[in-house]
């Protein structure tokens, strides 16, 4: 085991993955000679070379619609682009394109891209670079989204990603990068779609993903001291969903909620509040609830941006409110 | 019109400002001198935490905003970047708000939500700074096209970089607003970065002025370091705009003097090519066409005090409230 930094795993990955398979090749903004924005690229153009660490101009729509092309034949693009906010940019390329690929051509070929991105709020940003934008993916058919919440996760979900035969929007967390956690040494791959259990609980099950898998640990770690014993469910990966690791744990506690930085409206948590109650009524003692971000943009005053996502408190209020 | 600009860059600068009133003169030094000011004085709040996420300074670029603004009437629009400051500073806006708003505080123009990289004073007609490069092209470009459905003859004034030129929007923005012949003056500042890449690394040609032409909109290249020169250029592009005839491109060259965000020490920048751009500041630019000390004395100290009360007054306005920020969101 190698203690490392979550932006450290993703260097890890990428670097195996490219040591392993010529046919990877990284491509976005600032990733080459600067190392990226968070250093998650940082030593690939040294060891690889400019013709697969490639700089890009700001011409987002275009650099992720090449790396379609370069996937339909038969390379293993993987495309960063800084903050999710600016994936907006390329969703055409993504929507219209990467994911539907393989289902229109009739199963010719496949689009093995994956598009590593980061979002979130907490450093004031502000609007435009603070966003949480994964429902957007989730709810394309076509799409795989990943989001891990650890440098073992980070790494096992990025390498199994870029192995991946169809499009994945990984998503990382911008506050995580410099968080630590061991990841085992020699290989390390996490399936997708495969859930894990982060804290193992009787009462109520927190379903969760990226950051808020962190927020939720602290709030379960506060509330084992009142007596609530409550398992954290990381999700890791959003699709595929991991149906059968959450409906076995909330038909053990009876109680769930769903937390997510995203704003409530729209948000995953009532897809999978709605999947629960579809599928594990008669086991559940109350609604599964949603603890999630606000219904605003993201501001920059750091006393307002902070009431926007949920906190270590809102959790647990939130499960005191189930129990 | 071009072989006329080209022999307006022949001119020493000093005899290009020979033309022009004082008072003009003296009012686009007090906006780069403003501009170089408060970046300054932003870097140094910033480092005492009174600042906070991004802060993309415009030092050594301050001559293109005040130049270019010196050419617009107060009604007419600007539509700045994410380097945005000069443009808010030239375009008329009053320090303390602007500074309130970069600590993110209630008197802030944007109420504190904003900050610098979304900063806009409408009353200025100052629409607005921009966290997406090239996203306020597309906006300029619209406003130009609300402006010719208004009937009005204000002009709108695009700012964005080398970075955004090489964004599909502004090839779409371009073809549009020829198209639509709209009232348009594109000023590409072209600090020679996008981010940390070196404009020779991002494009296949010398001038991105001449990306103009490609679309039927005509192209300028001017010295961004010379205030005067971006002045007359812009004038020349506004009265076109104004009379109907439609967009001009121009590219109005400079160089960043540092990094491209406070947190950035900008590395691969090359050290030779700074060190020649900042033998033509455009400050020092600016004092040798007025060549008159006192006058510039007298707006400097002026600008100082103004800045130190903005300063203050960022400092002593209040947070934005939490409980009316949470009030006014609706599930």
């Amino acid at each position: 085991m190698a203690e490392m930094m979550y932006r450290e795993a993703l260097n890890r990955a990428l670097f195996e993955e490219m040591e392993r398979d010529p046919l990877v090749f990284v491509m976005g903004e600032t990733i080459g000679e600067r190392g990226g924005s968070y250093k998650v690229t940082e030593g690939l153009l040294k060891r690889f070379g400019p013709r697969r660490v490639v700089d890009t101009p700001i011409a987002e729509a275009s650099f992720t619609g090449m790396a379609v092309g370069a996937a339909l034949i038969g390379c293993r693009p993987v495309v960063e682009i800084l903050f999710i906010d600016f994936a907006m940019l390329v969703m055409d390329q993504i929507v219209n394109q990467a994911a539907k690929y393989h289902f229109i051509s009739g199963g010719q070929g496949r689009v093995p891209l994956v598009l590593r991105t980061q979002g979130g709020a907490g450093n004031g940003l502000a609007a435009q670079h603070s966003q949480s934008l994964e429902a957007l993916f989730y709810h394309v058919p076509g799409l795989k989204v990943v989001m891990p919440a650890t440098p073992r996760d980070a790494c096992g979900l990025l390498k199994a990603a870029i192995r991946d035969d169809d499009p994945v929007i990984f998503i990382e967390h911008k506050l995580l990068y410099m968080t630590k956690g061991e990841v085992p040494e020699g290989e390390t791959l996490v399936p997708l779609g495969k859930a894990e259990i982060k804290n193992p609980g009787r009462d109520v099950t927190l379903v969760t993903y990226s950051r808020m898998t962190l927020t939720c640990l602290e709030a379960a770690g506060a509330l084992e001291k009142e007596g609530i014993s409550v398992e954290v469910v990381d999700l890791r990966s959003l699709v595929p969903l991991d149906k059968q690791t959450i409906l076995e744990s909330v038909r053990r506690t009876g109680r769930a909620a769903v937390v997510h930085e995203a704003p409530r409206r729209g948000g995953v948590g009532g897809d999978i509040a709605a999947m629960i109650m579809e599928e594990a009524y008669d086991d559940l003692d109350g609604p599964v609830v949603r603890i999630a971000g606000r219904n605003t943009p993201i501001p920059y005053n750091l006393n307002i941006e902070k009431v926007c996502v949920p906190s270590v408190e809102d959790v647990i209020e939130g499960v005191l409110k189930l129990v | 019109m071009k072989e006329e600009s080209a022999s307006e860059r022949g001119r020493p600068p000093a005899a290009a400002g020979a033309s022009l009133n004082r008072e003009l003169l003296f009012g686009i030094y007090r906006n780069i001198y403003a501009t170089r000011r408060f970046e300054l004085a932003c870097i140094e709040l910033y480092r005492q935490g009174l600042i906070r996420g991004y802060l993309h300074p415009y030092l050594g670029e301050e001559a293109i905003a005040a130049g270019a603004c010196a050419a617009l009437r107060r009604s007419d629009y600007i539509v700045s970047t994410h380097r945005g400051h000069g443009h808010c500073i030239s375009k008329g806006a009053d320090l303390q708000r602007m500074m309130a708003e970069i600590m993110g505080r209630a008197d802030g123009y944007c109420a504190g939500r904003g900050g610098s990289m979304h900063i806009a004073s409408r009353e200025d007609n100052n629409l607005g700074a921009n966290g997406i490069v090239g996203g306020g092209i597309p906006i300029a470009t619209g406003a130009a096209m609300g402006v010719k459905v208004k009937g009005t003859d204000q002009v709108v004034l695009d700012f964005f970089s080398d970075g955004a030129s090489n964004n599909g929007v502004f090839a779409e923005s371009l073809n549009l607003a020829a198209v639509f012949r709209l009232p348009i003056v594109y000023v590409l500042e072209n600090n020679h970065y996008a981010v940390s890449m070196p404009v020779e690394c991002s494009t296949g040609c010398c001038d991105l002025a001449g990306r103009g032409p490609a679309y039927g909109v005509p192209g300028i290249c001017v010295d961004g370091n010379d205030a005067v020169q971006v002045f007359h250029e812009t004038r020349r592009a506004v009265e076109r705009a104004r009379s109907g005839e439609g967009p001009t491109l121009i590219e109005a060259k400079t160089y960043r003097h540092g990094g491209h965000h406070i947190n950035d020490p900008g590395l691969y920048m090359d050290a030779q090519k700074l060190a020649e751009w900042k033998s033509r500041d455009p400050i020092l630019n600016m004092r040798r066409i007025i060549d008159d000390e006192d006058g510039i004395a007298g707006i400097e100290v002026e600008v100082d005090r103004e800045l130190e009360a903005a300063i203050e007054f960022g400092k002593n306005s209040p947070e934005p409230s939490v409980e009316e920020f949470l009030a006014a969101i609706s599930d």
